[in-house]
């Protein structure tokens, strides 16, 4: 799968260009697969191709930092548009996940 | 050589004289999600809304269609990658789901409307991050969303029968700073 990739303890998530309810469970369930079955510690999400973002967004990345977090694990966004960031400032995501410039 | 001319905005007087309705209505599944936000943002782009604008409008209508269709008529999976429900038995319960818009000068009126369980606690639902269902990783922020985003919200339900989205947005007065990106 393209969208997933391991590298060192890292899961880098190509989001799709529309992130919404629609794409949200193959997106959590592929990225948990990789969380579970390999020696990932922390999740990137890479948001480059993504032009669209609702509140299923936040769902998946709290989801992730679930179950990442409490194992010292950290969640990281990567090339978020000024849209996508003003949704994941909004909703406090800049409290618990890295967002890069 | 050809010229891209840059398009006329809408003069003040034409804009406020503007009138235009739409409606649709189609099936509470999540491969609509989109279907909806898109035929809304195409219906007001004669108004020349700004990029920020517009991608309000578009998350507030992704928010108030995806709760009919997750909330109201509990169709809680998005279709898989290829089309496929999952999981496989999950039945899909039939439904739909209306959007009514109407543009009266530079303000959007929006309606969302489902005819499925609604809502018995409203002011326990509209509080940010509440959601009945944290077991589908909703954030809770779908109506949070849809209160930053327009001007205006008016949720009315009725337990058993439905729920009622009414959104207001005037357009063409952002202070954001188009081309800046
Ligand atoms: N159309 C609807 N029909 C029934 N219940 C709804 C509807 N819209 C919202 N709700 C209720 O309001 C809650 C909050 O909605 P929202 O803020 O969008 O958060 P979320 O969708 O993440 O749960 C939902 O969890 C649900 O219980
Ligand atoms: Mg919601």
């Amino acid at each position: 799968m393209e969208e997933f990739k391991v590298i060192d303890n890292y899961l880098c998530v190509k989001l799709p260009e529309e992130v919404d309810h629609h794409k949200s469970a193959y997106i959590s369930e592929n990225a948990d697969r990789y969380i579970l079955g390999e020696q990932v510690n922390h999740v990137v999400f890479d948001f480059e191709a993504t032009r669209f973002m609702d509140s299923s967004g936040i769902g998946i990345i709290m989801g992730r930092y679930k179950k990442i977090a409490c194992f010292g694990g950290k969640v990281f966004a990567i090339h978020a548009d000024r849209q996508i960031k003003r949704i994941l400032y909004m909703s406090g995501m800049h409290k618990i996940i890295e967002i890069m410039e | 050589m050809i010229e891209i001319k840059q398009k006329e905005p809408i003069a003040a007087g034409e804009r406020d004289s503007m009138k235009n309705e739409m409606a649709l209505e189609f099936d509470a599944v999540s491969t609509n999600e989109s279907f909806a936000r898109v035929a809304v943002a195409a219906f007001i782009t004669p108004l020349n809304p700004t990029v920020e604008e517009l991608a309000d409008v578009k998350t507030a209508v992704s928010e108030a269609v995806t709760n009919a269709i997750i909330h109201g008529y509990e169709n809680v999976y998005g279709y898989g990658r290829h089309g496929e429900l999952k999981p496989v038995h999950v039945k899909v319960q039939e439904g739909k789901v209306y959007v009514r818009c109407r543009i009266e000068g530079d303000i959007l009126h929006i309606e969302v409307e489902d005819k499925g369980i609604g809502i018995e606690n409203l002011d326990k639902a509209m509080e940010p991050l509440y959601t009945s269902k944290p077991e589908l990783e909703r954030s809770g922020m779908g109506f949070a969303f849809m209160e930053a985003f327009m001007d205006d919200l008016e949720v009315e339900s009725k337990p058993l029968l439905g729920t009622t989205v009414r959104m207001q947005k005037k357009l063409g007065c952002s202070n954001f700073i188009q081309g800046e990106d």
